[in-house]
């Protein structure tokens, strides 16, 4: 299946859950997730599964005004 | 004193566009502000602002208190799941909430501002709304349970100061709950009269970061901010129309009745 991370398409296995997704990214903590626009408690990527076209944010923190 | 914590300064300071980590290091330094704001973007972006792991190991230094913002955000979801990201980020309740109306002017959605601010309230967060100087606008925020406001003096990076010193005062008489200005403070003069006007607090970052020497504007921001609670408290005079002697006059040599 395909997905987006942070716009980009990633493939993935069918019914891979957002552990995996992060693993493919290589995000490097910290960092937070929402899943097509919905926020994800880090507790709950590992069941959280993903399917076709699923949009995925990753972020990091930054400087800030 | 805000929601319940007393902090030791009444400047917050933004840690974005700085020259370099250093200097953003020495400003916070020497200001010793209460908060600094912070912001998340995506990881694989953000390559000309000071991000990730590097920025991580330099907050983590600076030992302030973080306030997160959910600047960039347009739609009241966007805060929403922002707020949440930003809450387990920097493992901390406080959210400053932006929600941009106009791209232009980044001027709040003073439409949607306070459904979102009523819904991260009742989620636990303690929020400090960007908002304009709308009396109206301002008195619904307290209503619905913010403990602290922040107005604009105006838009974001213009440094003009407040531009509407009218309504701004007529805020500040009206509204006993604590107010921080945020956004379009220039120079440390502008800091200074808002907080002789009564302003609890003030929100800088450009006009220190943007600053030919950052380090110097921090202090003197600092100061400006002291001194214009001090000149608040102490109850400045009220100006007059004509002039008035400051030297006794009773005395004066050489007077006498009849003198042009």
């Amino acid at each position: 299946m395909e997905i987006t991370i942070n716009q980009k398409p990633f493939k993935l296995p069918q019914g891979a859950s957002i552990n995996e997704a992060i693993e493919a990214f290589g995000a490097q903590p910290p960092f937070a997730i929402a899943l097509n626009l919905t926020f994800v408690h880090r507790q709950r990527y590992g069941e959280t599964f993903l399917s076709q076209g699923d949009a995925l944010e990753i972020v990091q923190p930054v400087a800030g005004g | 004193m805000l929601y319940g914590t007393l902090f030791p300064s009444r400047l917050l300071l933004g840690t974005a566009q700085y020259p370099s980590p250093v200097v953003l290091r020495q400003a916070v330094e020497i200001s010793e502000p209460s908060f600094l704001t912070v912001s998340l973007r995506r990881q694989a972006a953000g390559h000309n602002e000071i991000g990730g792991q590097a920025f991580w190991d330099l907050l983590s230094t600076l030992k302030i208190p973080f306030l997160p913002n959910t600047a960039g955000c347009h739609t009241p979801e966007e805060v929403w799941t922002t707020a949440q990201m930003a809450r387990e980020v920097f493992e901390t309740p406080w959210i400053k909430l932006e929600l941009i109306g106009d791209d232009y002017t980044l001027q709040p959605d003073t439409l949607q501002m306070v459904g979102v601010a009523e819904r991260l309230l009742r989620d636990g967060f303690n929020v400090l709304p960007y908002c304009t100087e709308d009396l109206v606008l301002c008195r619904r925020l307290v209503d619905i349970g913010c403990e602290a406001i922040m107005p604009w003096a105006a838009p974001i990076g213009t440094g003009r100061g407040a531009l509407n010193p009218y309504a701004l005062r007529l805020l500040r008489e009206r509204l006993t709950v604590p107010m921080l200005i945020d956004a379009g403070i220039g120079k440390p003069s502008h800091a200074c009269e808002v907080m002789e006007w009564g302003f609890d607090g003030v929100l800088l970052n450009t006009a220190v970061a943007k600053a030919a020497d950052p380090t110097r504007l921090a202090a003197a921001f600092k100061k400006a901010i002291e001194a214009g609670r001090e000149a608040f408290l102490g109850g400045a005079m009220i100006p007059r129309e004509t002039a008035e002697a400051s030297t006794p006059v009773v005395g004066t040599p050489f007077w006498h009745h009849g003198a042009p």
